[in-house]
């Protein structure tokens, strides 16, 4: 294989199929914990964590699991990967712990993660699991950063704690709440649609 | 007074799918028919309810008791993931229309995050043995009651002029996000947590 498609292998994730935007796997956690910016990355590091485990695991094992049995073992592996996520947070930083509550655990039936070892680690050799799990949680982690960060910055006038708009920005609560996560999320695949329109047309 | 309280504050002020998240891909993947919402629906509600119930016992009786909280996460995703097959082998066995109708969705009511979702919401806020079970089948009527809300509004989007960007997904995250505004015209009903 050319290095050429590893390179696809891996950007695939940002843009062409993205998890959340395309292929709109994982809406629970992109929906819930992007209140700000920080909880977004953390979310999107433990993700990516456990997706590349898990990946790289699965591939090693391909080989040798029944096949009846796939989604089974699958589950298994992320929830102990989740564990030790959650296990990791708990200890080190208490406060990021709290703050995203049950969608660490909820990690374990996010099905971008059990989407791709079905459609990719459990066919394909370990350095091109790897690369699509971390391509796949990179563009997963960029989604919850945008959306973090639109949210972050009209719902509270800030970015990282940092305020980044005026006293005379009247906060709009709402980007806070659960409305404004499924219309910001609506407004930004839209978006998506028109660019690809676009760039279809140029093409 | 207290079990109502938690029923209805798990059907309609928090709601599952519109306060929590939980559910979304059936919610946005099957709710374009009604029927098909309401056999998703029952099929939800019913493991949610056995979910509740079992994954309580197993905790309380299993877990706390050998002092093994941290295979939580495991144990419950498999008791799920029990759970769903048989519900699945039922509903083949008494209504293959249903069966079809659900087709991929059934499946993956294991993954889906609502039923695991409330498990851990239901540890986390220690609830008793019965205020739990109360908490799994509300979730459920609550889970039901948007996706039907959800369906029939969507039979109706089929005729309506929707801008070619907006179609598909993200219409229906706006409409969802306009049924989230309208059903925290609930929240002051009760003051929970």
């Amino acid at each position: 294989m050319s290095s050429v498609r590893l390179y696809t292998e891996f950007f695939k994730g940002f843009w062409k199929d993205n998890p959340a935007f395309r292929q709109l796997l994982g809406m629970c956690p992109l929906l819930a914990v992007t209140t700000s910016v920080l909880n977004g990355i953390s979310m999107g590091i433990a993700m990516t964590f456990v997706l590349v485990c898990t990946s790289i695991v699965v591939s090693l094992i391909r080989k040798i699991v029944p096949n009846q049995v796939r989604i089974a073992t699958f589950t298994i592996i992320i929830a102990t990967f989740v564990t030790i996520a959650d296990l990791f947070l708990k200890a080190r930083f208490p406060p990021i712990s709290k703050a995203l509550g049950p969608y660490i655990p909820l990690i374990v039936v996010n099905c971008i993660i059990l989407g791709r070892q079905e459609a990719f680690a459990k066919k394909n050799p370990l350095g091109r699991s790897f690369l699509d799990a971390l391509g796949m949680g990179f563009g997963f982690t960029l989604a919850l950063l945008l959306l973090g960060a639109i949210r972050e910055s009209l719902g509270s006038g800030s970015i990282l704690d940092i305020q980044i708009l005026g006293t005379w920005f009247e906060p709009w609560v709402i980007m806070i709440l659960p409305a404004g996560a499924f219309i910001t999320l609506g407004f930004l695949i839209a978006l998506m649609n028109l660019i690809d329109e676009r760039l279809k047309k140029a093409a | 007074m207290n079990i109502i309280l938690i029923f209805i504050a798990a059907t309609i002020v928090n709601n599952i799918v519109l306060t929590y998240f939980l559910g979304i891909c059936p919610f946005l993947g099957v709710s374009s028919k009604i029927e098909s919402a309401i056999g998703m629906g029952l099929a939800a509600t019913f493991v949610m309810t056995l979910a509740a119930t079992v994954t309580w016992l197993i905790y309380h009786y299993i877990l706390v008791r050998f002092n093994v909280p941290f295979l939580e996460y495991v144990s419950f995703i498999l008791v799920i993931a029990a759970l769903v097959q048989i519900v699945e082998m039922f509903i083949r066995k008494t209504s293959p229309e249903l069966y079809r109708a659900l087709g991929i969705y059934l499946p993956l009511i294991t993954t889906n995050c609502a039923i695991l979702g409330l498990t851990l919401f239901m540890v986390l806020r220690e609830y008793n043995f019965l205020e739990s079970v109360v908490f799994g089948f509300g979730s459920g009527v609550g889970f039901t009651l948007v996706l039907l809300i959800m369906a029939g509004i969507r039979e109706e989007l089929e005729f309506a002029d929707v801008p070619e960007a907006f179609k598909g997904a993200p219409i229906t995250l706006i409409i969802s996000g306009l049924l989230a505004l309208a059903f925290m015209g609930f929240s002051g009903i009760i003051s929970t947590s």
